[in-house]
């Protein structure tokens, strides 16, 4: 519980220190939200209230807007997000297939965080990589041409790289 | 070939580096740096040849000659057999890029500077054209320079295709203190990336064509909405804004002149319906990126209510050209009244994917095949999808249609980006209808009923008539649920769902049969 309660005020500090800065931008609450999303890698829900009272909003706009946009998330992602295009181009070249194999890798459906939490599987509606369907990003990191063995691959090489880590 | 080449030319694009165009660039310098080999690296932008990528490049005496594909697995060798001096004896080797046929075919206006200069490199781009654009159009006068991008004929290449210089006009007109210039920079069409080219290749002719957009109606602030799903291109843009304004193109006292002119970037998130310029408008004030009704235009009332320039990327990147060049040699491009040219995109199941801009009026039969080659898979191609996820899907009859927008509204399709997506007879077009109004029903900002609902009620339609459920009724009832998404939405989210929904059940029945039922073609 003290755990709980200290990272809550070091999440309501770097809220806080986050609206200073960019309060005075015209329609700020986006790139709040954006910059609190880098931070932290979501938003949470329990401070949509200091972002309200920042912005002079109230909780239900903050809410309102937080939830509408696929990107914000509510929730603590994995280590990694892996997302999969869902799009048609990537359908053409066999994304439904790609994202089955991947439903079924990570044990996990799009939206959730596979057990071992390393890793939350997205949708995504174009990454702009048409021309190398079937597209999936990592991080900033795009990846083309991806078919059951690549994403195999791409799996094992991130799951090995946080091994290393620790 | 007399002398080795000096320098090398490493793409940095996203498609190229999802197909390792930065591991090669590492590998390349690795070499580099081991020999200490007289090598410089530069790392342009994509020409849009990308099953040739990542296609290096190297300046010669002859010219720019490339090689491709070196995946980062050649790269090592290519360097270790040091096939860099004798080019064009390497298999891979292509020739004088400009010479290559794909390249060559084309007429690349919007896209001249693309995959050749570096795409942060002030002095690359004014070396190539760039601000010739603006110097025009510091001389002239706002309404002339409006009247120029009206008389070229260049209408917007988001996929509306309204003409840019009637916007331009309407809010030159307004008398307002505080105007805005939006760049809509959602490109969320699945098979559309030709925005994403330019601002990672070209940033500054964009930055360039919203400059003069806000010399010509009078306008000091502008934003591009980027979306979010593009993090490289977000990361060459800013780039490009801070070089801009540490030479005085951003700013104040732009080039010299008494104007100025502040541009920020902003991101989207994730929301496919933000690229509808109302709902873009509402994601920008940080609101919920809802719909608003029309009207007021955003030219009249735009951003927090003033008098705002909404354009695409490709639009606004292709008016420096036209300043630069005259309204009458842009024009001289097109067919009937789409004047100019238009940056396709071929995507999907395609061998030759890439991009390519050409004049409109040349017929999708000829894209498909002087540059597509056919399917990537090697099957026959059962159906193009035009214009992004609410554009129709194309039979082999309707190929021979010309890249047009009134063409393809004749045939119930839209022209929109210029996306072209590939599909070979693999494909399920049951699955593709559906698709339709599921995508429509994750993207919906709710505003409206019929799209909001309606979407939901499509899917389970659908699923009713392939499951053979009333097939013959459902299709009746799917039918008259496309006529109101289509006349009773209030943006084109819903309004044109019903067109590749529609087109699917009209061109592919034989796919929604159930095993059981026959045909329930409406």
């Amino acid at each position: 519980m003290g755990l709980v309660s200290n990272s809550l005020l070091a999440h309501e500090k770097l809220v806080k220190r986050i609206i200073k800065e960019l309060q005075g931008l015209p329609g700020a609450l986006l790139p709040i939200l954006h910059r609190l999303q880098d931070e932290l890698g979501f938003i949470p829900p329990a401070l949509l209230a200091v972002i309200a009272a920042g912005l002079n909003l109230s909780r239900a706009e903050v809410h309102g807007v937080a939830s509408f946009y696929h990107y914000f998330r509510s929730s603590p992602p994995g280590r990694n997000s892996i997302q999969i295009c869902r799009a048609e181009s990537c359908q053409a070249m066999g994304s439904r297939a790609l994202e089955a194999h991947a439903q079924r890798t990570l044990q996990c459906k799009f939206d959730q965080t596979s057990a071992d939490g390393e890793f939350t599987l997205l949708p995504v509606y174009c990454l702009g990589n048409c021309a190398c369907s079937p597209a999936v990003r990592v991080g900033d990191k795009v990846y083309g041409h991806v078919d059951a063995a690549k994403f195999d691959a791409l799996v094992a090489a991130l799951s090995t790289s946080e091994v290393e880590v620790k | 070939m007399t002398a080795a080449p000096s320098k090398i030319y490493i793409p940095r694009d996203t498609t190229a580096c999802s197909l390792g165009a930065d591991r090669v660039a590492e590998v390349i310098q690795q070499h580099i740096r081991k020999h200490q080999l007289a090598l410089e690296i530069v790392r342009n932008g994509s020409r849009g040849l990308y099953w040739l990528e990542p296609m290096l490049e190297f300046e010669t005496e002859q010219g720019r000659v490339a090689c491709g594909p070196i995946t980062p697995e050649k790269a090592d060798e290519f360097m270790a057999a040091a096939c860099w001096r004798n080019i064009d004896k390497h298999p891979l080797y292509l020739g004088l890029t400009e010479e290559i046929d794909y390249l060559k075919k084309q007429q690349r206006l919007t896209f001249s500077r693309v995959g050749i200069i570096a795409p942060t490199s002030l002095e690359d781009y004014c070396r190539h054209g760039g601000f010739a654009g603006l110097r025009t159009a510091l001389a002239m006068k706002p309404q002339a320079i409006i009247s120029c991008v009206t008389d070229s004929g260049l209408r917007g290449r988001g996929g509306a295709a309204f003409p840019t210089g009637i916007k331009w006009q309407t809010v030159l007109d307004t008398t307002s203190a505080q105007k805005y210039i939006v760049c809509n920079a959602d490109e969320g069409d699945s098979g559309t990336y030709s925005d994403r080219m330019i601002m990672e290749s070209d940033p500054f002719s964009l930055l360039e064509g919203m400059i003069i957009s806000a010399l010509a109606v009078g306008a000091n602030q502008g934003y591009i909405y980027l979306r979010e799903e593009y993090p490289l291109a977000k990361e060459v843009l800013n780039n490009a804004i801070d070089v801009a304004y540490a030479n005085g193109y951003l700013g104040s006292a732009i080039a010299g002149s008494k104007f100025s002119f502040d541009l920020e970037l902003r991101l989207g998130a994730g929301a496919y319906i933000c690229g509808e310029e109302t709902s873009m408008l509402e994601s920008l004030e940080g609101k919920r990126g809802e719909v608003r009704p029309k009207p007021p235009l955003p030219a009249i009332s735009g951003l927090f209510g003033q008098p705002t320039v909404v354009n695409n990327v490709i639009s606004l990147a292709t008016v420096p050209i036209i300043l630069a060049l005259g309204a009458e040699h842009y024009e001289r491009y097109g067919a009937g009244r789409c004047r100019g040219t238009l940056p396709f995109q071929l995507a999907g199941n395609i061998k030759y994917a890439g991009l390519v801009e050409l004049a409109f009026g040349y017929s999708l039969r000829n894209l498909l095949e002087d540059f597509g080659g056919g399917t990537r898979s090697g099957k026959p191609i059962r159906a193009v999808q035009v214009g992004g996820p609410l554009g129709a899907y194309l039979p082999e009859s309707q190929w021979d249609t010309a890249l047009d927008y009134e063409a393809f509204i004749e045939i119930d399709a839209v022209l929109g980006h210029g996306g072209v997506v590939v599909f070979d007879d693999s494909v399920d077009m049951s699955e593709q209808a559906r698709f339709s109004m599921e995508f429509c029903a994750i993207e919906s900002c709710g505003k409206c009923t019929p799209c909001r609902i309606g979407s939901v009620r499509g899917v389970e339609l659908i699923d009713k008539i392939c499951a053979g459920d009333a097939p013959t009724q459902n299709s009746i009832l799917l039918e008259d649920l496309c006529y109101t998404m289509a006349n009773a939405s209030l943006c084109a989210m819903g309004g044109m769902t019903p067109i590749p929904v529609r087109s699917a059940l009209k061109h592919f029945a034989e796919d929604f049969e159930d095993a059981i039922g026959p045909s329930p073609k409406p």
